[in-house]
């Protein structure tokens, strides 16, 4: 919030108004732009209420159900050799996935946000598509395309190569899914940039990959790296559309979210919540970073206002 | 070329637009067509059986019914959380703030066992509610519920911005006019919020319709009674009625992308909205 002008100082003062609670025989004065008392804290006891059952409780019970059973259960489920195998898959997913984005968002901002050209509208329509597409949706296009039925399907059968119920269906899928992420971070940020340093880069004689980088990426590391982890976030997390790729193949082609759903199909509750509680911290460590980039990004702002 | 870019000395627009456009082409745009040139396989005929058998017409009267509702109570509710975390202080509200992002976070089927062992008849909420003869697991209500879990974050998100760049400037002009605080709110707040309000909802509306993972472990999926759309084509495909699957699947498609441009057009109105204020 901006710091109140001097001249509106003197409005506040004027804009109060004297309250009298004849029980506690206080007087204290309320601003007019807010609430009594009353009104604000039974407010802010209706929302925390809402987020506790909704949110908070539902986070808790995955940590509590996971460690019911006691902490040998907990160990044993998670060093499972299924649950391993998920495990690496998972990690094995989202070092593809997020890559791959990670260079789409670079090359899809640079264009969009240095250069002016016709159609850009609908570029950035067409790069924000995935998101509002059904994980099963996302999944079942795949199948269309590489599964027996599909379009490929034939030609890949008779070279031996496997994409659907194998990992590279799995990581297409998740890649469709997380396209998204990275680029529209640096969109908006490459745009509010401009382009003025990089021409003056240009001018000096700098070539165009020294120009993006010593100039354009120190000025959108943060973007970037707050893309990563929210894409990192999905990649790992993914289900509808992995599950519809994957064929759940144990120790091959489950990950981490697939195992939670056979161990718990399996009513395995204490491994599935086990294997759940990895996912939580996940989410957890994934929050905490996006809060301390948020922070350092404000911090960041305040010292370029001072300037 | 000249009329399709302006001219700029900066180079690599080429190289980026070209991998930008084939990367789409390939993860994005061609398997997308696939949905939609299989489905044009079949006769109008044949399609609209499909799509209109009294299950599928089920599934989406469920989808929807629930994916609104959800919405609604999101709405309320996102605004209240997003009102309080803007105007008022309370201890903790940092960590209250970084959490509200959570259902964007944790893995949709994390959420959905989560759900489903608080709301069972001897989860921690469940053993409550089932005395009073409500039972939310295994039933419609429990889709709501995970749905309404999933779609917080979007309200508080799209208002929580909008709100801190209201001027209390405008609050103010309407005290000293005479208002109280409620007459302030719903004249003066309420219209300035209201197309982000709109958005947030549209937004948890899409994403509630599409949403697969948090919900199939509470609903119970029942044919007829709670079994959702997107379930419908993961049943179908496993029992290799493509044509099936892919039919339904277009039909979701086509939802989908109005309601992107519907939400599109609400951000275009919001942000007049907001540049006129």
């Amino acid at each position: 919030m901006v710091e109140p002008a001097p001249q509106h100082a003197s409005l506040r003062t004027i804009m109060t108004t004297t309250i009298t609670f004849p029980l506690a025989g206080k007087t204290f004065r309320q601003r007019a732009t807010q609430e009594p008392v009353w009104v604000r804290r039974s407010l802010i006891g209706l929302a925390l209420v809402f987020l506790t059952l909704f949110l908070f409780v539902p986070l808790i019970s995955v940590f509590y159900e996971a460690l019911k059973k006691g902490m040998e259960v907990y160990v044993a489920a998670i060093t499972d050799p299924d649950a391993v195998s998920a495990i690496k898959l998972t990690l094995l997913v989202a070092a593809i996935a997020v890559p791959l984005n990670l260079i789409f968002g670079i090359a899809a901002a640079w264009a969009i946000a240095k250069f002016e050209f016709r159609g850009k509208n609908l570029l950035i329509t067409l790069i924000d598509l995935p998101f509002s597409v059904s994980p099963v949706v996302s999944g079942l296009i795949y199948v269309l395309v590489f599964g027996l039925q599909g379009w490929l399907g034939p030609w890949l059968a008779e070279h031996d190569l496997k994409i659907i119920f194998a990992v590279p269906g799995i990581v297409l899928a998740t890649v469709f899914v997380t396209v998204p992420f990275i680029a529209r971070e640096l969109i908006p940020l490459m745009q509010a940039q401009g382009t003025e340093e990089e021409e003056a880069a240009v001018v000096l004689g700098a070539s165009g990959w020294q120009t993006f980088y010593h100039v354009t990426l120190p000025n959108i590391k943060w973007g970037l790296l707050y893309g990563a982890i929210l894409c990192n976030a999905r990649a790992m997390g993914e289900f509808g559309a992995v599950s519809v790729v994957s064929g759940h193949i144990r120790g091959s082609t489950n990950t981490m979210p697939l195992h939670v759903e056979i161990l718990y199909n399996e009513y395995n509750f204490a491994a599935a919540f086990a294997v759940a509680s990895l996912l939580a911290l996940l989410a957890l460590v994934t929050l905490a970073l996006k809060t301390l980039i948020e922070f350092r990004n404000k911090q960041h702002q305040k010292q370029r206002g001072l300037e | 070329m000249s009329s399709f870019k302006q001219y700029s000395i900066l180079p690599g627009f080429n190289l980026a637009l070209g991998f930008t456009l084939l990367y789409l082409s390939l993860i994005v745009l061609i398997p997308l067509s696939a949905a939609f040139i299989r489905t044009a396989e079949l006769t109008w005929p044949e399609f609209w059986s499909i799509a209109t058998t009294p299950r599928v017409l089920a599934s989406y009267r469920l989808t929807f019914g629930a994916s609104f509702a959800a919405a609604t109570v999101n709405a309320f509710f996102g605004l209240l959380v997003a009102w309080v975390l803007v105007r008022y202080h309370f201890p903790g509200k940092k960590i209250v703030d970084a959490l509200v992002d959570l259902p964007f976070a944790l893995p949709t089927a994390v959420a959905g066992i989560a759900l489903t062992a608080l709301y069972a008849g001897n989860g921690w909420i469940g053993q409550f509610l089932e005395p009073l003869g409500i039972k939310v697991a295994f039933t419609p209500l429990g889709i709501f519920v995970a749905l309404t879990f999933i779609g917080l974050p979007f309200v508080v998100r799209t208002v929580q911005p909008v709100l801190e760049d209201i001027e209390t400037e405008l609050e103010e002009a309407a005290a000293t006019l005479g208002a109280n605080r409620w007459q302030t709110f719903t004249r003066v707040i309420f219209p300035a919020l209201y197309p982000a309000l709109m958005t947030g909802f549209a937004l948890a509306f899409a994403r509630a319709i599409g949403e697969y993972g948090s919900v199939i472990f509470i609903a119970g999926n029942m044919p007829m009674i709670s079994e959702i759309t997107p379930l419908l084509i993961i049943t179908k495909l496993e029992q290799y009625d493509y044509a099936g699957a892919t039919a339904l699947s277009v039909v979701m498609l086509v939802i989908s992308f109005t309601l992107l441009l519907i939400i599109n057009l609400l951000q275009w109105w919001s942000r007049r909205r907001s540049m006129q204020a």
